[in-house]
Order: structure tokens, then C-alpha cells, then sequence
């Protein structure tokens, strides 16, 4: 759909770009400002926050805690998730269609509410370690991201072939293995890489799982910006953008940043 | 392994932690409201009978209803741009939208606290081009939160209708065009109608994030603008009082799933493509 459209309405949208990456440029370029407060346009050019961010042991610590659980809790995702989004495209009749709509409930139900349910429930009430409740936690919140993803994947599969590989004699978990699996590769990375953001960025749910002892990037961040306002956190946010970014450089590679907008 | 079991065996462990891990503690939450020895609605009664409750509801109601608001003009404006736009400049455009929507939320509140804050950007320019004389206090209030909002959730609106308008096949205005209509009158009744429908999912997500956002309120507006996300926050790990911070969530519950469920009967009923 191509139409000829109004030079004030393009000037608008400059503006809402303007707006939308306006101000990660200023974290930018506060980041590698010269002083000890954050500033913009940045005075002076220095590296000295982003080597502070190693020096502060906090950081250090939270950051691997964050991703070995966003690693962690995907990898156990996609586990259950591609098997699960599996059994709905393969025998869509067989199962009842809410089944879907289950794997879903994690966006459905507010994030807080899930967090603090949780808490209370799974860390508190039955007395799981929180390193564990915070795997399960994440796992939960990106499971609709493994299920859809995959499972867009799949419906496109053609799965005469895997019916093939079968009837020549292969075993099923090997024609799943061998056949299935390598053609929806793009949409297992993309899937992935989508999930491990998703629970690498967590707030809500890990809010209430973290304390003293184990806490995530995010967390500790915002707890940061209450005590401190120097450029460090920018810093941070700028290390963080940097995930971003490869992050988009691997979903363009897979399914094609397009398949965000479907 | 019999034929008959293998789809539900395949789909019993991501089943078992959804209904385990999500199903069983959220249902514990819901119950926990009723079990008050006043009766089984006290904690309700409590709930809508306290000003400062209420305060605190129609705030975030009030929040994510302007942010839905702005969002679908700016968002929708941006999209019409951006699905008009040559292939080359689209994709540009897009990584542009998809940038911030995968960077996390605590960084782009962060940027706005840099930017509002009463030795940030906006009142150095303020008092630069002598438009102030004092900095203004812009943080820690309602218009802060709604600024930092809608700055989260335009993206997802744009990316949203960008697929639905793309989505419009140009015969059909095409087929406006040679019937007579003038652009104006093609859009209205061609591209309009065929675009609720995503304007109405991009809404309900909108509407339901910026209802339940924690993060946001929490560095942007603070203990003075608190909003339900907040506010459940602070009843359940600072006043531990974990049964009224249960009537909370059983709130926010309500009012998304209700909004979720209406607006997607809507949306079912006014899409033209179902005829």
C-alpha cells in the first residue's frame, strides 16, 4: 500500500524518532563524559566509568547472576517450549485449543502480580532457594516468547518430510532430532535471543526474588540510581545497548527484523 | 511410547510449569483476599472504601489511559509514515522502532530521570535560552511518568501497526481510487476500518503494560505519584501486610483480564476481513 503522504505528517514522524532515540544518545554521551556528574553534551571524553563498572564488586557479580539466568532460564524454556510448541503444530486436532492460550498466561497475568505470587508462594511458602525460584521465574516469563516463536516456525514446516524420514526407517526422536529441528533453526535463535533480552531486561518478577545476598543487573541498577548519580549507570546502559544491539544483528540474521512487526 | 499420549507427554513439562509455577501461586494470591474472618469481600471493602486506594487506582487508571491515548495517534501517524516509506528507508526506520523496545526498561526511565531531573538536560536548556530563570521540578510528578510511558511504549505501537497497515492490500485503495475517492475519503473508509483491529491489540497492550509497570513509577514518579504496581511493591516487601498487597494484585488481575477479554470481543466483531 504506497500513497503519496502529507510533508507535515513526515515531519511529525522525524520528530517521534527524534524522541525515541534522543535520549539513548544522551546516556551515550554522558557515559564518556569527563565528569562526576552526568551531563550532556559530555565535557571531555574518558573510558574511566566504563572501567569503574568493574571496580564496583556489585555489578561484577549481579551482571553474571543475570546472565547465567537469562541463559539458564531460557535454555530451560526452550526445552519444554519447543517440545510443547511441537505437539500443537503437529497434532493441531488432537489437542484442545486452549492449550495455546496456556502457554500465553505469563504475558497475561501482570508481571508484579506474578512476581509477588511467587515470592510468596514458591520462595517463601515451599521454601525454594531463590537462585532456583529466579530460574523458574524467568523461565515462565519468556516460555510465550520459546511456544510463539518456535511454534511460527513450525506451522511453516512441512511435516510430510519428517513423515518421510519415518516411513525410510528412522526412529521418530531422531527424525525429530535430524529433520524437524535444523528447519526451524531460525526460529529457535531468534526465538531464543528474543527470550534471553527479555529476562536479561527483568524487573518485575525479579524484584521480589532478589535481596542481599543474590540480586540481577536490573535490580542492582535501580538501586544504584537511588544511592548514586554518576555516569556509571550510564555506562551500564550503554554495556546494556550494546547487548541490544547484538541481539538485532542476530534476529535480522535469523528470521529478519521484519518478523517483529507480524 | 502409545500414540494417544505422545502430543500430551510432549506438552506435559512446559504445562506442568505454567500450571505449577504460575497457576497454583497466582490462584493462592487471588484466594488469600477472601479469607478475611470479616467475611469473604472485607478486603475488598477496604480496598474501594479507602481514599487513599482509590487515589492511587484512578492514578494508574488515569497514567494508562493518556499514555494509550497518545500512543495510538503518535504510534499510528509514525506507522502510516513508516509503511509508505521505500524498502530501504522501512527497514531503517524500523531497527529505529526496534532499538528501543529491546532495551531495558530501567535504562529508558533512566535517560528521562538525566533529562528532567532538576539539574538535567531539559533545565540547562531551559535556563540557557532564558526561557526560566529557576529550574523547574519536573520529576517525581504524574506528567513525568506519562512522558517516560509513552517514550516505553510507542515503539510497540508503531512496530504493532506498521504490520497491520503493511498488511492492507493496495488493490483496495487502489480500487477506492478508480470508484472516485478522494485520498482523504479512501483512508477514512478503507484504511481506517481495516486498521482497528490492530489499533485495538496495540491499545490493550498499551493499556495493560503502563497499568502494571513498576520500574517506570518507580524512578519517575516515587513514593508521591505511586501507582498500583508500586504501591503492591510497597505493601508486600516494605509494610509486609501481604494480604492487602494480595487485594492489589487481585485488582490489577481483574481490571487486565477484563480489558483484555472486552477489547478482543471488540476487536473480533469490527475486523471487516472476518465478514
Amino acid at each position: 500500500m504506497k500513497q503519496r503522504i502529507h510533508p507535515l505528517l513526515i515531519a511529525f514522524a522525524v520528530l517521534v524518532f527524534f524522541f525515541l532515540l534522543g535520549p539513548l544518545v544522551i546516556i551515550l554521551g554522558s557515559a564518556v563524559s569527563d565528569t562526576n556528574y552526568l551531563t550532556f553534551p559530555p565535557q571531555g571524553l574518558t573510558l574511566r566509568w566504563f572501567t569503574n563498572i568493574f571496580e564496583i564488586s556489585a555489578f561484577v557479580r549481579t551482571m553474571k547472576t543475570s546472565f547465567l539466568l537469562a541463559v539458564g532460564g531460557t535454555a530451560l524454556s526452550m526445552a519444554i517450549g519447543i517440545p510443547a510448541a511441537y505437539a500443537l503444530a503437529r497434532f493441531r486436532f488432537q489437542l484442545p485449543a486452549f492449550l495455546g492460550n496456556i502457554y500465553v498466561l505469563p504475558i497475561l497475568i501482570p508481571e508484579i502480580v506474578l512476581g509477588f505470587s511467587l515470592m510468596k508462594t514458591v520462595a517463601i511458602g515451599a521454601d525454594v532457594p531463590i537462585m532456583l525460584a529466579l530460574l523458574l521465574g524467568h523461565a515462565l516469563i519468556v516460555l510465550p516468547y520459546c511456544v510463539r516463536v518456535v511454534g511460527a516456525s513450525l506451522n511453516s514446516f512441512d511435516f510430510s518430510i519428517e513423515e518421510a524420514a519415518v516411513s525410510l526407517g528412522c526412529p521418530r526422536w531422531k527424525a525429530f532430532f535430524t529433520v524437524v529441528l535444523p528447519n526451524v533453526r531460525a526460529g529457535i535463535i531468534a526465538g531464543f535471543i528474543l527470550a534471553f533480552i527479555t529476562s536479561l531486561n527483568d524487573v518485575s518478577v525479579s524484584i521480589f526474588l532478589t535481596g542481599p545476598g543474590v540480586s540481577t543487573l536490573p535490580i542492582q541498577l535501580l538501586a544504584h540510581m537511588e544511592q548514586f548519580f554518576d555516569p556509571t549507570i550510564a555506562s551500564v546502559s550503554v554495556l546494556l545497548m550494546g547487548v541490544t544491539v547484538a541481539v538485532m544483528a542476530i534476529v535480522e540474521r535469523t528470521l529478519g527484523l521484519t518478523f517483529l512487526t507480524k | 511410547m502409545p500414540r494417544k499420549l505422545r502430543p500430551w507427554l510432549l506438552s506435559a513439562p512446559a504445562l506442568l510449569l505454567v500450571l505449577l509455577f504460575l497457576g497454583l501461586p497466582v490462584l493462592s494470591t487471588l484466594a488469600t483476599t477472601f479469607g478475611d474472618p470479616k467475611g469473604p469481600l472485607a478486603q475488598y471493602a477496604t480496598f474501594f472504601n479507602s481514599r487513599f486506594r482509590m487515589t492511587v487506582l484512578w492514578r494508574t487508571m488515569e497514567v494508562a489511559l493518556i499514555t494509550t491515548a497518545v500512543s495510538v495517534v503518535v504510534g499510528f501517524i509514525t506507522a502510516w509514515v513508516v509503511a509508505q516509506a521505500p524498502a530501504r528507508m522501512k527497514s531503517l526506520l524500523i531497527i529505529a522502532a526496534v532499538f528501543p523496545l529491546l532495551t531495558g526498561v530501567v535504562v529508558r526511565s533512566f535517560a528521562w530521570l538525566v533529562i528532567l531531573g532538576k539539574n538535567g538536560i531539559l533545565n540547562d536548556f531551559l535556563l540557557w535560552i532564558g526561557v526560566i530563570s529557576e529550574p523547574l521540578s519536573m520529576l517525581y510528578t504524574k506528567g513525568s511518568v506519562i512522558v517516560a510511558m509513552i517514550y516505553l511504549f510507542v515503539p510497540l505501537m508503531i512496530l504493532t501497526l506498521v504490520g497491520v497497515l503493511e498488511g492492507i492490500p493496495q488493490d483496495l485503495t487502489d480500487a477506492a481510487a478508480s470508484l472516485g475517492a478522494k485520498p482523504g475519503a479512501a483512508f477514512r473508509q478503507v484504511v481506517l476500518p481495516l486498521a482497528v483491529p490492530g489499533l485495538i491489540v496495540g491499545s490493550v497492550l498499551v493499556f495493560t503494560g503502563s497499568f502494571t509497570s513498576y520500574a517506570t513509577p518507580q524512578l519517575l514518579g516515587g513514593e508521591g505519584q505511586m501507582m498500583m504496581g508500586t504501591f503492591l511493591y510497597q505493601r508486600a516487601m516494605v509494610t509486609f501486610d501481604w494480604v492487602g498487597a494480595s487485594t492489589i494484585a487481585a485488582v490489577m488481575v481483574v481490571v487486565t483480564l477484563t480489558t483484555v477479554l472486552i477489547m478482543s470481543k471488540i476487536a473480533r466483531r469490527v475486523n471487516p476481513m472476518a465478514g
